[in-house]
């Protein structure tokens, strides 16, 4: 007899990819960025479609297929959910203490540096000189990784 | 920094002056600040001096092991006091325009 097609491993198999692919796209949003729950729901879904057609694939091996197949997307999937859980639980979070930063309260140590054209640019000068409005200057400094 | 280009005329109101710093040079800066159309200033800190100055130095954080700066963001009053500051604890979340916007409303306008 033919054994049935078992689509539930195919399904939570593209979840479970797209739970892990889906980040390029969420990580441009703050809300699914902050804390990346819509792609721990996607590999959620991978992982329930995946366990329903393994149960299928073992319990009822006469009708369903997928006993090799299903287990190896299973294993590529749980890979895909541990890397992921890596990178964004585990090496985006290693930065270091800077407990030597400047606090609130405490003076903004002065520098000069060149901005894009080469012209230098100094802290002093940026609070000193009044804003276009008139009002004291404030600066907000934003220090970031670079570019590359 | 896109964001904050986006609310650029909210910080230029209250009178803030945004200014980004990293270890890129400035013609990579030039280049990046003509591709993003950003209107505020972007400083090369190459050598990472001021990055130290700051204890903000992620040694070898650099895509090939390069020393970099890890995100940080300070508030600075017209006396040159630091007045809010945001040290993230993950690489993928960063400050907000609208964190700093309340920050300021709250801790550096109503005295001046």
């Amino acid at each position: 007899m033919k054994r049935s097609w078992n689509p539930s491993l195919w399904i939570g198999f593209v979840f479970a990819i797209l739970g892990f692919f889906s980040y390029i796209f969420f990580v441009q949003f703050p809300i699914t960025r902050d804390f990346p729950w819509a792609n721990l729901l996607l590999f959620a879904f991978g992982a329930i479609f995946l366990a329903v057609g393994l149960k299928r694939a073992f319990g009822k091996p006469d009708t369903y297929r997928g006993k090799i197949f299903g287990s190896i997307f299973a294993l590529l999937g749980l890979g895909a959910f541990a890397f992921f859980s890596f990178i964004v639980f585990y090496e985006l979070k290693q930065l270091p203490e800077s407990k030597g930063a400047p606090r609130v309260g405490a003076k903004a140590p002065d520098f000069s540096l060149p901005n894009e054209d080469n012209e230098p640019t100094a802290l002093a000068n940026l609070i000193s000189s009044k804003a276009p409005n008139g009002k004291p200057g404030a600066v907000l400094l934003i220090f970031y990784r670079g570019f590359w | 920094m896109r964001s904050f280009q986006q609310r650029l005329s909210d910080f230029d109101k209250r009178g803030i002056r945004v200014v980004a710093i990293s270890v890129d040079s400035p013609e990579i800066n030039k280049r990046q600040s003509q591709k993003m159309h950003y209107t505020f200033p972007l400083l090369s800190d190459a050598d990472t001096t001021v990055i130290r100055r700051y204890d903000l130095l992620h040694a070898g954080g650099g895509p090939h092991k390069e020393n970099i700066s890890r995100p940080g963001e300070f508030l600075v009053d017209a006396t040159g006091t630091v007045r809010w500051r945001n040290l993230t604890e993950n690489i993928g979340v960063r400050a907000r325009p609208d964190e700093v916007l309340a920050a300021f409303d709250r801790n550096v306008s109503p005295g001046d």
